[in-house]
């Protein structure tokens, strides 16, 4: 029985922003079954009693001191953005037409 | 792979690319060579085996060679940066640098410079250490084989149809090319051990913490380390002290001193490993494992014992569970740290034709942004971390990474290290296993444990195996913070290693045809 069905992935696809193909559906939904089969198998082992592990190493908030320092500058931020506007980051439109 | 030759009118290194980077830096040190020529012997050797090996994707002679002379210049003033000042070094694709691209090997960064220097790129400059370029690598260092790059595999010194392991495998490729002497991976699951066992190099995932993440494109923060590459185990340890260390820029840097892991690697040198007690993992063994890896990694655990050291079984029952934890936790952080990618601030964007709204924007780019197991893995971790499978993931995940801790902790109560092969076969074809993606998961078997739980770990050759004739590595691993016993156990074992065989294996890493 497969553990998780073509709807399911394009489900996934669509809320991890994905615009996956047809045909990219089909194979992967055939992958993560055969993969999510496999890695079920923690569940053998880890029982109730056994405290989860988010992170090898103990690890606790690390505060500094709010100083001023020099950050990037806006030339420099936005060097690399995809489309500017009036020194700004321009973006498409958020709301459809109708909306 | 037929020619033997050597010098610039053959095909093999040249007096100065054959050179570890401990003999360089003596070198340029000395006066006998200067950075600069060592440098353009490198840029050269890129030149002519690059068309056939594509372990980088960037190469900067310019700039190299300007770095070179700085640390010329300096050391003729008597202030030589650091003992490696003047060596060059291969970067692996996914370290932000001011003076190149950072593509991660991916399509949605293809023209991204970024606008500041990741702690290790910074602190490899101000070592002098001359940054040649930068490696392949798996789509952001997600895969075992480097097959997952956009821009095309990278091919194994040792057999040009096989892959050079991954994530990193541009970064171990370039050092059994002699393209370099130095490279920087990065190990999530195995991204730098893996590599390095199937070119015939060293590779150190040092305890997580111990080396800034700061700048590094994240896959995975609660596994991501970054670690030396060297074609020796003090070339590796000379490296490991110009990159680790404390930075209050990495909130998950640890505070703490180095360890002391070049006088390790010196020490390990002289051969004698009495009073080292080494614990061989029962549960890397068997079914799965080629004939030839077994038999190579037996040997040397006989090497060790005629060290001195003491030698044990040791089981550690949950490491079968380990690949299962790994593969729901690292995609889980994947799913999450990937969504920066939003088309937004930076990197690729498609479909901004005023039709199309943000969302849409969003979705089109990461469609044609990243590749297939990029796409696989980000849609497991949101499966994993959605309300509903959540406890029967990701939680049950966690619980796998405490009982792989609670097995490291037992075992080094009665061990100083573990050892095991570092990967369960030799180099696969390209190709082999590209659709198969459990296969492909599974080269990362051994190397997983130490992730999970954050220790140590290093891959040492161990020769090759006897049927296809392709390099083994043998893994060790130390508790956290205890990076310097790998370095005295591998370095030991390489020099007896190297006296068995009567040879060093680097000198066994077949020529390369260069193209013209």
């Amino acid at each position: 029985m497969s553990t998780i069905s073509r709807d399911e992935v394009a489900h996934l696809a669509g809320l991890a922003r994905l615009a996956v193909s047809e045909e990219e559906l089909e194979k992967f939904s055939g992958q993560l079954d055969v993969i999510l089969d496999a890695v079920a198998r923690v569940g053998e082992v880890a029982a109730d009693e056994i405290p989860p592990t988010s992170h090898a190493v103990p690890v606790t908030n690390v505060f500094r001191n709010d100083e001023v320092r020099e950050g990037l500058s806006r030339e420099q931020a936005l060097r690399s953005a995809p489309a500017t506007e009036e020194n700004r980051f321009r973006v498409p439109r958020i709301l459809n037409e109708e909306a | 792979m037929t020619s033997t030759t050597s010098g610039p009118e053959g095909s093999g290194p040249t007096e100065l690319t054959g050179l570890t980077a401990s003999e360089l830096a003596a070198k340029i040190t000395a006066g006998e060579v200067s950075a600069e020529e060592v440098t353009r012997a490198h840029l050269d050797r890129i030149e002519a085996v690059e068309p056939d090996v594509h372990a980088f994707l960037h190469v900067n002679g310019q700039e190299a060679l300007e770095a070179a002379r700085r640390a010329d210049e300096d050391r003729a003033n008597g202030r030589a940066a650091s003992p490696l000042a003047g060596v060059p070094l291969a970067l692996k694709d996914v370290f932000t640098t001011t003076d190149m691209p950072t593509t991660c090997g991916s399509r949605m960064l293809e023209d991204w410079t970024p606008p500041y220097d990741s702690t290790v790129a910074g602190r490899l400059r101000e070592a002098g250490v001359v940054i040649l370029g930068k490696t392949n690598m798996d789509e952001f260092a997600m895969g075992s084989s480097t097959e997952n790059s956009a821009f095309g595999p990278t091919h194994n010194p040792w057999d040009l149809e096989r892959v050079p392991g991954g994530s990193g495998g541009g970064s171990s490729a370039a050092l059994a090319a002699f393209e370099a002497p130095l490279a920087i991976g990065t190990d999530t699951g195995g991204s730098i051990r893996q590599p390095a066992a199937v070119t015939g190099t060293v590779g150190v995932k040092p305890t997580y913490g111990g080396v800034s993440r700061y700048g590094l494109v994240a896959f995975s923060s609660s596994l991501d380390q970054a670690g030396p590459c060297g074609r020796t185990v003090l070339d590796a340890a000379m490296l490991h002290e110009v990159i680790a260390g404390h930075d209050r820029m990495d909130s998950t840097s640890i505070d703490a001193p180095v360890p002391q892991v070049t006088a390790a690697a010196r020490e390990g040198a002289a051969g004698d490993l009495r009073g080292m007690r080494v614990g061989v993992v029962r549960e890397f063994a068997g079914e799965g494992y080629q004939r030839g890896v077994l038999d190579s990694f037996n040997a040397a655990v006989d090497t060790l014992t005629s060290l001195g050291a003491e030698v044990v079984e040791v089981s550690c029952p949950h490491f079968e569970y380990a690949l299962g934890a790994y593969y729901l936790i690292a995609p889980s952080e994947c799913s999450s740290n990937l969504a920066r990618f939003d088309a937004m601030r930076y990197g690729l964007r498609v479909g901004d034709d005023g039709e199309h709204n943000t969302e849409e924007v969003m979705s089109l780019t990461r469609e044609q942004g990243f590749g297939a197991e990029v796409k696989r893995r980000i849609m497991l971790g949101t499966y994993a971390l959605s309300s509903g499978y959540y406890d029967a993931y990701y939680g049950q995940a966690q619980k796998v990474r405490t009982l792989i801790s609670r097995d490291f902790a037992s075992a080094f109560e009665q061990v100083d290290v573990l050892v095991s092969p570092t990967t369960p076969t030799t180099a696969f074809r390209i190709g082999e296993r590209a659709d198969d993606p459990m296969a492909m998961y599974l080269a990362d078997l051994c190397t997983i444990p130490s992730n999970l739980a954050g220790n140590a770990s290093m891959s040492v050759p161990s020769g090759v195996s006897a049927e296809d004739g392709l390099p083994v590595g043998l893994q060790i691993m130390a508790p956290a913070m205890a990076d310097d016993r790998l370095y005295r156990v591998g370095a030991a074992y390489e020099t007896a290693r190297d006296a068995a065989s009567g040879s060093s294996l680097v000198d066994r890493i077949p020529q390369l045809e260069v193209a013209r």
